[in-house]
């Protein structure tokens, strides 16, 4: 692999850790969603120049599954769940920004230094791109850790789920159907929050899931 | 062979979903344990072919189940076929005794079909030759006498006991399986593999350890026995006598067949610590049946002091072997396998009387019982022979191995090491207390509930008990009285055992002149068990015509034990209690805590003065209740996890993995 193709990935990918960092201190849903509809194009980007690197045709198509669902698809119709929901001007604080952004910084840090630890065999593109990707996988995880809103930790989730294809791609010799299961994993997963976001919110009258909290055994 | 001892194992499988359709009716216990008595003499008989064929085949076997990779490997060589016959015997016996016994059962359908399988996991465990199936087996033993200890689960005190019993068996287990993953090392979990294995020295320790954990805890090592007297009593008579006569041994089994077979040559100071456990358990476990009231309690402590006995004679085999003197090595392992099958004998037949005699009166406190002698005569004939023999008196059996253990025990000044040769006289002076005691104990239960007058009127009313219990009782007596006084056959049967295990056998005995037993040398000590039986039986004829002929003939009958009271109230009798209270006073207060309230009325009032005696048991205080209460504490506390928010479960994970995640970074 040339120098430029190496940095482009390296930039790809770069990009996609630097959306989660957007994505962690968004804190209207309508902006972080849109921050998520970004992540997942940035991924098919990163994905699409894989495919090209490696001359991997099916990487295309797990790239344009990417853009389609995660980046269109799946934005649009959460945004009119909470348009529905009657949620979209609702501002949510969970924890401090700056705290927030410390911990962020923290887990890129850590996430570098077991990586480096851990592959000192394999080649340097896949080292990098394995230290991207576990960094995007802990800050999604940071992200539904520190939001108590349902929707924003369904974003949460799939942002992980976005660092796990990336990881996924930067391997050479991925098998598609593997992405393919991974992606209906995804969807369905999202199928079924939504169905859930609205029977909680028949119920409960919130999607705030302290709410749920109070209704679980004698002591919630 | 073998394949006739496995479709036996298979029957007894067999009869156990069986024993769901016959315990509705009515006949069905006797077709059962009928079933079950054929089987367990076909499996004796087997096993006694093997171990009495003079070039001492080992017969193997390999069925294709369990692991895909293993199957499950079986083989009967000396120590198999010897504990196959001992297992089978006790087994044998108590179908006998159940096809009386049984039937008076009020709760059939939870004990047949768990009894064919109890019987089928014991005989399993000792035919195994791999760890796998050793220790499947193992655990279905344990469960399925779980299930027969709860079978009278409508008393709170008998699933108490369960619970403990569970718990104990489960702890064993999992020392088991660590033995066994440390001894497979590469994971052949083969018993030829892990034979040609050579451990490190540490590894083989850390292996003793967790078999002493292990085996012990099935045994009834002292402390490991807290389980054993609760849950003995609590099962059906017959299943306490296999728990207590049979079962203990399949553990001396595990034991020996890990430590002297599969482990490499001991280390020295292996001996030390197996004697310094066995020692203490005799004396302990005597010492506890002494404060007992409750017969099968009093049965159920006292097989803890026989399991020392049988530890301390395998510690002496350990110490001897280590050191090269395999010939005294010889004779400490013959004693103490010759106890394992005098153990099974007597055991079992007191658990038979006792369940005869709970069968009768419905009482298991000696308090209320008294003067069955009368009412129950030959029930009280077999249960005084099995109290003398497992009191160590001659010509009975319990005597040979007592009497053999003590002289390995003299041996001991040969040994070149000194922590050796301080300990094992200790542990030889702990033995002879036990066995003093041990006859106290078993003057207490015979005394106390046989002699005197009845001190309730169950047992004024009790009849004697039917015959297939009575044939039951009189057989094992007279195997007790057999091995006793030939004791020679017994030995010399025991040499390929020995052999195998410690490399070497002792002297040849049958065919001495009188059939005198000489273990070492004619010049140190030599014993005549028949000699003794015929000069009891000719002196004590003797004696008791010369007083009916000598003595008055004006014959006048008392009450028993009124001691010159006018009030014929039975109450006023020496009670068990009273017997055991000047020990008690001796060793009570160090031991078990004990104490004596004396509350005297005030002057001018007519209330009865009381003294209440509060006992102890120190080791439950001690070890057991600070571990209950430490798990009870911290699951306590661990509680409140189960009454998170989803974001705490969520931080929970986050955190775990964050800090899993240093570990490998840092």
């Amino acid at each position: 692999m040339s120098g430029l193709q190496f940095d482009i990935a390296h930039l790809l990918a770069g990009s996609l850790v630097l959306a989660s960092f957007v994505m962690l201190y968004q804190d209207r849903l309508y902006s972080l969603l849109n921050v998520y509809a970004m992540h997942a194009t940035v991924l098919a980007m990163s994905v699409a120049w894989q495919a090209f690197v490696q001359e991997a045709p099916h990487l295309y198509l797990t790239a344009s599954i990417a853009l389609v669902f995660k980046a269109i698809i799946i934005p649009v119709a959460l945004h009119r769940i909470i348009v529905r929901l009657g949620i979209h001007r609702e501002i949510e604080t969970a924890v401090g920004v700056g705290l927030t952004m410390m911990a962020g910084i923290g887990l890129v840090a850590l996430s570098m230094v077991v990586m480096l630890r851990v592959t000192p065999g394999a080649d340097a593109l896949a080292r990098e791109d394995l230290a991207f990707s576990l960094s995007v996988v802990l800050l999604g995880l940071l992200i539904m850790v520190t939001r108590r809103n349902a929707v924003s930790q369904v974003v949460g989730f799939m942002s992980l789920e976005n660092g796990l294809v990336l990881a996924a791609t930067g391997a050479k010799g991925m098998p598609l159907v593997v992405e393919i299961s991974v992606a209906f994993s995804v969807l369905i997963a999202f199928i079924v929050i939504g169905i859930f976001l609205f029977r909680i919110r028949e119920r409960f009258d919130s999607v705030d899931v302290q709410a749920l909290d109070r209704f679980r055994g004698e002591r919630g | 062979m073998i394949s006739v001892a496995l479709w036996a194992v298979a029957a007894l499988l067999l009869l156990a979903p069986a024993g769901i359709a016959l315990s509705v009716h009515p006949r069905g216990s006797t077709v059962l344990y009928g079933g079950c008595l054929v089987v367990t003499l076909t499996l004796a008989v087997t096993a006694l072919i093997n171990l009495l064929d003079p070039f001492h085949p080992t017969w193997d076997a390999t069925l294709p189940v369990g692991l895909p990779w293993l199957g499950a490997h079986f083989r009967i060589d000396a120590l198999s076929a010897f504990f196959l016959v001992v297992v089978n015997l006790g087994g044998a016996a108590a179908s006998l005794f159940a096809l009386g016994y049984g039937r008076h059962e009020d709760s059939q359908g939870r004990v047949l079909p768990f009894y064919p399988a109890y019987l089928a996991g014991m005989n399993i465990v000792v035919m195994a030759n791999d760890a796998f199936s050793f220790l499947v087996a193992w655990e279905f033993m344990s469960l399925t006498s779980w299930a027969l200890v709860v079978s009278h689960h409508r008393e709170a005190e008998n699933v108490r006991a369960g619970y403990v019993y569970l718990l104990m068996a489960s702890f064993g287990t999992l020392c088991l399986l660590l033995a066994f993953g440390v001894l497979a090392g590469g994971g052949n979990y083969d018993f030829d593999a892990m034979r040609a294995a050579h451990p490190s020295a540490a590894l083989a320790s850390l292996v003793l350890m967790l078999v002493l954990l292990g085996a012990g805890s099935k045994a009834g090592l002292v402390p490991l026995h807290a389980w054993l007297p609760l849950a003995h009593p609590a099962a059906p008579s017959h299943v306490s006598a296999l728990m207590s006569g049979v079962m203990t041994k399949v553990a001396v089994y595990g034991f020996v067949r890990i430590v002297f077979d599969l482990l490499p040559a001991p280390e020295w100071w292996w001996s030390m610590v197996v004697l310094a456990v066995g020692g203490p358990t005799a004396t302990m476990g005597v010492l506890y049946a002494l404060m007992q009231r409750d017969i099968k309690r009093v049965l159920a402590y006292s097989t803890i002091e026989n399991i020392g006995i049988i530890f301390t004679g395998l510690g002496l085999a350990l110490a001897f072997k280590a050191e090269g003197l395999d010939w005294v090595a010889a004779l400490a392992f013959t004693a103490a396998m010759l106890h394992v099958l005098n153990h099974a004998l007597f055991k079992s037949l007191l658990f038979f009387g006792a369940g005869a005699v709970l069968h009768a009166t419905g009482e298991r406190d000696m308090e209320k019982l008294g003067g069955l002698i009368h009412r129950m005569p030959q029930t009280a004939f077999a249960v005084l022979i099995g109290c003398v023999a497992i009191s160590a008196l001659p010509p009975f059996n319990g005597f040979v191995s007592e009497w053999l253990t003590f002289q390995a025990i003299l041996l001991s000044p040969q040994l070149p090491s000194w922590g050796l040769k301080l300990i094992i006289p200790a542990v030889g002076g702990l033995l002879a207390l036990a066995a003093a005691f041990a006859a106290a104990c078993f003057v207490k239960l015979f005394g106390i509930s046989f002699l005197g007058r009845a001190r309730s009127p169950c047992a004024a009313e009790a009849n004697e008990t039917d015959h297939f219990s009575l044939g039951a009782m009189f057989l094992l007596a007279f195997f007790c009285l057999i091995t006793g006084i030939l004791p020679g056959f017994f030995i010399d049967a025991l040499a390929p055992v020995s052999k195998a295990m410690v490399g070497n056998v002792m002297p040849h005995q049958v065919g001495l002149e009188w059939l005198t037993i000489v273990p070492i040398a004619e010049s140190r000590s030599s014993y005549n068990g028949l000699l003794v039986f015929l000069f009891v039986v000719i002196c004590g004829s003797a004696a008791a015509s010369a007083i009916h002929r000598l003595a008055s003939d004006r014959l006048r009958r008392g009450p028993a034990w009124d001691c010159g009271y006018p009030d014929p109230n039975p109450a006023i009798q020496y009670s068990a209690s009273s017997f055991s209270q000047p020990i008690r006073r001796v060793f009570g207060s160090v031991i078990f805590a004990a104490r004596e309230i004396g509350e005297m009325p005030p002057p001018s009032s007519a209330a009865p003065a009381r003294l209440t005696v509060e006992v102890h048991d120190l080791i439950w205080n001690g070890l057991y209740a600070p571990i209950a209460k430490g798990i009870g504490f911290a699951t306590e506390r661990l509680n409140v996890l189960q009454f998170l928010t989803i974001r705490r479960y969520l931080t929970l994970v986050f955190v775990a993995l964050i800090v899993l995640l240093l570990v490998v970074a840092l």
